[in-house]
């Protein structure tokens, strides 16, 4: 066969699973490295959203973490549907596909030998939005900080409430507030953990108003989206606009802690409690 | 049955986006309207003690009769002037501090707390971002899930996501008969999950948006009755409705258990929206 008759051969993909392309600096990293470095990208720091397990197994002692309410699945309260179909099947695939029950995942468990109550939120589940069975399962796990005297730890990852189930989703902003309104009643510490994205909802109800707020580099921290806003008051955000590091210079957050010094900086604040 | 009744009792229920519409009329009592229209008295109080005086929160002590009370709530503006300078009932992070402030005093004194809901949403711009949105409306539902003295809170007009809420986590909620509560906008609702702000009466009705289905859902505790043609149209009349509303339920409020219990059954209140249920759970 003549070479100019010959049929172009399709290029062959180049093994595209061993990179990770950076989202932030575009970067090419080896998969491997990048992952063993907590997916926080080695050129530019950028630090990738974690599922709620790997949070977990970042922050709680290997083997300590007991979960709490896996049997709270999303509830279809509204029977909505939207222009992709119905909710109901929408969050059975988001259970069925990620593992976990709903937008959070709740527990106890050790950090670095101090046992605390967790809630973390999960990103990769209908944007970590915040529902009535999350809401529920943020409820029972704040309770049994109050019934076990423990520390609160909210690690919040979250595009805001889940439209979904509408009204029911706003009022769990209350619900999640008048637990924490008890824990403090209780004189129990709470620590929340900021992740990228905390916006919306979320940041307007238990994620802003820890004892101690912790937030990773970067993370974008807001209550309204940055369009929105732009297009409200018609003029251009600064580049840094909704970041940690922006909140942190206007006093809403404590400290920026890297992803690699979370567990044992936690560790290093649980010591405080002194009751 | 009268010619008017024959005829409107044929005329098809309003749809969800007819409320909606009905809700943003310009035309309905503003916060400002219903104080000093159903109060004997209004102390208007300014400030958040902090600084700033957010024009979107109005706030102040308030008499009906002998009874005595803190009134919190957005206010809208009546006029074209006074609608920008109040960022059409927008609050900022100012006007929650400006309220949890007037909710501790309202505690301290020992007076009931009245809010009057009607806002689009808390006010999206770049002050109010740097002065901490989202911290000012988180911190107001603590103050309120925590406050030891009855909360009533009525929805006006439009209970426009966290910035309604952040004024109404209240033992009593009423819902006026054409307001609407939800958790987004049905434009903002439309413009994500249909991708087309234009499908906003679709995800109106999906919301469950109204008076009725937000007492269908236990949301709501009730519902205030509206002239004929919704509050707009007879601005006296659904103040006077308020009026009797709040005299109402302050009274049946004060008879109950306060401190502690009060707080408690707040909590318990909240605990059961949405509460889980097995039985009603999507499959998985």
């Amino acid at each position: 066969m003549a070479w100019f008759t010959k049929k172009e051969e399709a290029p062959q993909e180049l093994l595209p699973d061993i990179w990770h392309v950076c989202s932030k600096c575009n970067a090419h990293v080896f998969k491997d490295s990048w992952e063993n470095n907590l997916k926080v990208c080695p050129k530019c720091g950028h630090h990738d959203r974690l599922s709620a397990r790997e949070r977990i197994a970042l922050l709680v002692d290997p083997g300590t973490f007991r979960e709490y309410g896996q049997e709270i699945v999303p509830t279809d309260h509204l029977g909505f549907a939207d222009a992709k179909g119905p909710y109901a099947a929408k969050a059975a695939g988001a259970v069925k596909k990620l593992g976990i029950s709903e937008a959070v995942v709740t527990g106890s468990g050790d950090v670095e030998g101090v046992r605390v109550v967790f809630a973390v939120m999960d990103f990769a589940f209908l944007g970590g939005s915040l529902s009535s069975g999350a809401g529920e399962k943020i409820d029972r796990a704040i309770q049994h900080a109050i019934d076990f005297n423990r520390t609160f730890v909210m690690v919040s990852a979250s595009g805001g409430a889940r439209m979904h189930e509408g009204i029911l989703s706003l009022m769990q902003m209350a619900k999640t507030c008048a637990s924490l309104q008890r824990l403090q009643e209780a004189g129990l510490p709470y620590v929340s953990i900021l992740t990228d994205p905390t916006t919306g909802g979320v940041s307007a109800s238990y994620a802003l108003i820890g004892d101690v707020n912790v937030a990773e580099p970067g993370a974008l921290i807001g209550f309204a989206g940055r369009r929105v806003i732009e297009t409200t008051i018609k003029q251009k955000l600064p580049d840094d606009f909704q970041t940690a590091e922006y909140l942190r210079d206007h006093g809403f957050v404590d400290a920026i802690v890297e992803r690699k010094d979370l567990r044992h900086y936690l560790a290093t604040l649980l010591a405080y409690r002194q009751k | 049955m009268s010619e008017t009744a024959k005829k409107n009792a044929k005329a098809p229920a309003p749809t969800a986006w007819d409320v909606v519409k009905l809700a943003r009329d310009p035309g309905r009592p503003t916060a400002r309207q219903y104080a000093e229209g159903m109060c004997d008295e209004f102390l208007e109080l300014h400030g958040d003690r902090l600084c700033a005086d957010d024009p979107a929160i109005l706030g102040g002590l308030a008499r009906i009769g002998k009874t005595r009370f803190v009134l919190v709530g957005h206010q809208k503006g009546s006029t074209t002037e006074e609608r920008i300078a109040c960022r059409f009932g927008m609050a900022s992070p100012d006007g929650f501090r400006k309220a949890d402030r007037l909710m501790k005093l309202a505690e301290k004194w020992g007076l009931p707390v009245v809010t009057l809901v009607d806002t689009a949403g808390a006010y999206p711009g770049l002050e109010a971002e740097q002065r901490g949105q989202g911290e000012a409306i988180g911190r107001s539902l603590l103050v309120m899930a925590g406050l030891q003295t009855p909360i009533l809170s009525i929805v006006t007009g439009e209970g426009g996501s966290g910035g309604a809420l952040g004024i109404a986590v209240a033992d009593r909620v009423l819902m006026l008969e054409h307001a609407i509560y939800s958790v987004i906008s049905p434009e903002g609702c439309a413009s994500i999950l249909w991708r087309d702000g234009a499908k906003a009466p679709e995800a109106a009705a999906a919301l469950r948006l109204t008076a009725r289905d937000l007492v269908a859902l236990k949301v709501a505790d009730g519902i205030v009755p509206e002239p004929p043609g919704g509050a707009g149209r007879d601005p006296a009349t659904a103040v006077a409705l308020v009026r009797k509303a709040v005299v109402d339920n302050l009274r049946a409020l004060a008879g109950e258990p306060g401190g502690m219990r009060l707080v408690e059954k707040r909590y318990r209140k909240f605990q059961a929206m949405g509460k889980f249920d097995p039985r009603k759970a999507v499959r998985t």
